[in-house]
């Protein structure tokens, strides 16, 4: 039994229909990677899980229990955390007070402070700027901000989105070694990235999204090694090629 | 003071200023209750509450309801009218407003006029169009300060003000819930994804601005007796916010200071009439010089 299994899931943003009946499932320990091209559902994706956008059907069971249309809260209490697309780190609070609002739903005085502990050691630079605002950290260090924030509820599963936009290839790396830390030490993650490369690299499992559908499915390795994921997601050109060549290539699937 | 046993006529005109800057400063600690809740409410929810004064008009009446019907102490009155002030903002923030949420603001703003309008027709109907007096401890005594004669009234104001203004400061700044109420209305999308419970923080920040407006009320109702359009004093209250610059806490604060001292300060120097305008002459000059309001920041994203 996986950890997290979402079966048939719709959503829409008013008369757009953004998930056309989207499948997929998390298992414990594991890291799991969503791609897909801008628009393709992924962020929608995420949002049902956490309770931000409302799904219209289908079911979303976490560690035995539904939460589909349950609140934000609830499903944090219930141990999802959210590390949302473009970071929303709160840039008027300190870094100390942006990661004590992250251990919102607990109650454990002593266990939050050895996290916090845990978390500066994650990332060094946090402890040296815990008492600037968050407004004035880098970019990069906003997204360590953003996932230390969200370890910070000590969850079962975390939900990244776009981790790596906009920063710099070196950032890149640095932010994927920890996702891959996170993992060894039992952490299970849904990963959203345009970033196929990387994402694929740290991932056990991916799953494809076009259009608000799942479109392709297998284990990361596999998906790396076909043809039609090496040309629209790896960016290795020319990779599908079989026969005359064509000016745009059809997609077979 | 000294001086004045050699320049009367100097020290006349200075204790007349004093005087009058000490009523003023009262009545402008008044507009700042109502800009401060006025303010806390759109911070944290986004609404624009022109109920406002209404609220204050209701908690004035609830003081009255308590010391003077129902015969309470008056502290207690008091204590509890603005308690159940604070349970009155969160019912109407269940009831008239959560249902609104994710509508246009103009359909918000519609429903906090009706509000208004609905709050003083209530008023009139449960307790008379009549105006009455509604006596405090301090009605009708003074207390002598360096040589100013001031009414006990205004010291109090100004006293009550300080302190709900360093309380409030203490709980933003210290308390746990206080960070998470100034995160959401930072950031509510983020605020969720913390699993802050928005909706209860929405409620919260009725109820406190609903208190605020009924401690400025009760406060009010001994200098400008109790009756069912006190509530427009929320005018004055408006340009007090905007003054500070819309959404900032100390804003609101010396924005309703300042509009009460010079509306104030009007009565003594200007032509009769120009009181009733100073406030908004006030607020022409300094959105001219400085649209953003006194305290007013441009925010900028990074992305």
């Amino acid at each position: 039994m996986a950890l997290l299994d979402i079966a048939n899931l719709e959503a829409s943003y008013g008369p757009v229909q953004a998930l056309r009946g989207v499948s997929l499932s998390v298992a414990e320990g594991s890291i799991v990677a969503l791609l897909g091209a801008n628009g393709a559902g992924k962020t929608t994706v995420l949002k049902s899980i956490s309770g931000v956008v409302v799904p219209e059907r289908g079911s979303i069971v976490f560690a035995g229990a539904a939460i589909s249309g349950l609140y934000p809260d609830r499903i944090v209490t219930a141990g999802i955390s959210h590390v949302p697309e473009g970071r929303e780190t709160f840039t008027a609070r300190t870094v100390q007070e942006n990661l004590t609002l992250g251990s919102w739903p607990r109650q454990d005085r002593g266990a939050i402070a050895a996290d916090l502990d845990r978390v500066f050691e994650l990332f060094p630079i946090l402890r040296d700027r815990r008492t600037q605002r968050a407004g004035q950290l880098s970019g990069g260090q906003q997204q360590m901000l953003a996932i230390s924030r969200a370890l910070m509820a000590r969850p079962k599963l975390m939900l990244l989105d776009e981790p790596s936009l906009g920063l710099a290839p070196l950032l890149v790396r640095e932010i994927f070694a920890v996702i891959a830390n996170l993992r060894q030490d039992g952490m299970t993650i849904l990963l959203v990235e345009q970033n196929a490369n990387m994402a694929l690299e740290v991932a056990d499992y991916g799953y494809i999204m076009e259009t608000g559908r799942i479109v392709m499915e297998d284990r990361a390795d596999v998906l790396r090694g076909n043809p039609t994921v090496q040309e629209f997601y790896l960016g290795i050109a020319g990779a599908a090629e079989a026969g005359p060549r064509r000016y745009k290539r059809r997609k077979q699937w | 003071m000294i001086r004045a046993i050699w320049r009367p006529a100097c020290s006349i005109v200075l204790i007349e200023f004093l005087q009058q800057l000490v009523s003023g400063a009262a009545a402008g600690c008044v507009y700042a209750m109502v800009a401060l809740g006025f303010v806390l409410i759109f911070k944290a929810t986004g609404i624009v509450n022109f109920a406002q004064g209404e609220l204050m008009m209701v908690g004035a009446f609830f003081g009255l309801t308590c010391v003077d019907i129902f015969h309470l102490p008056y502290w207690i009155g008091a204590i509890l009218a603005v308690a159940a002030m604070a349970v009155f903002g969160m019912l109407l923030n269940r009831v008239l407003l959560r249902p609104l949420a994710g509508q246009s603001t103009l359909a918000i703003i519609m429903v906090t006029l009706g509000m208004s309008i609905l709050l003083r027709a209530s008023a009139s109907v449960i307790w008379g169009p009549e105006t009455v007096a509604f006596d405090s401890p301090f009605s009708r005594k003074s207390v002598t300060l360096a040589g100013l004669v001031l009414s006990q009234e205004h010291v109090a104001i100004i006293v009550a003000t300080s302190l709900l203004v360093a309380g409030l400061f203490g709980f933003f700044r210290f308390t746990r819930i206080g960070i998470a109420m100034q995160a959401t209305s930072e950031n509510q999308l983020a605020a969720y994804y913390m699993g802050i419970p928005v909706r209860s923080i929405h409620a919260l920040t009725w109820g406190i601005g609903a208190a605020t407006a009924g401690i400025a009320g009760i406060m009010l109702a001994p200098v400008a007796f109790v009756h069912v359009n006190m509530g427009y004093l929320g005018l004055k209250a408006f340009p007090a916010a905007v003054l500070g610059g819309f959404g900032s806490i100390p804003g609101a604060i010396v924005g309703g200071l300042i509009i009460g001292i010079a509306e104030s300060l009007a009565v003594l120097y200007l032509p009769e009439g120009f009181n009733n305008v100073a406030a908004y002459i006030l607020l022409l000059l300094v959105l001219t010089l400085r649209p953003e309001g006194l305290f007013g920041v441009h925010t900028a994203r990074r992305v």
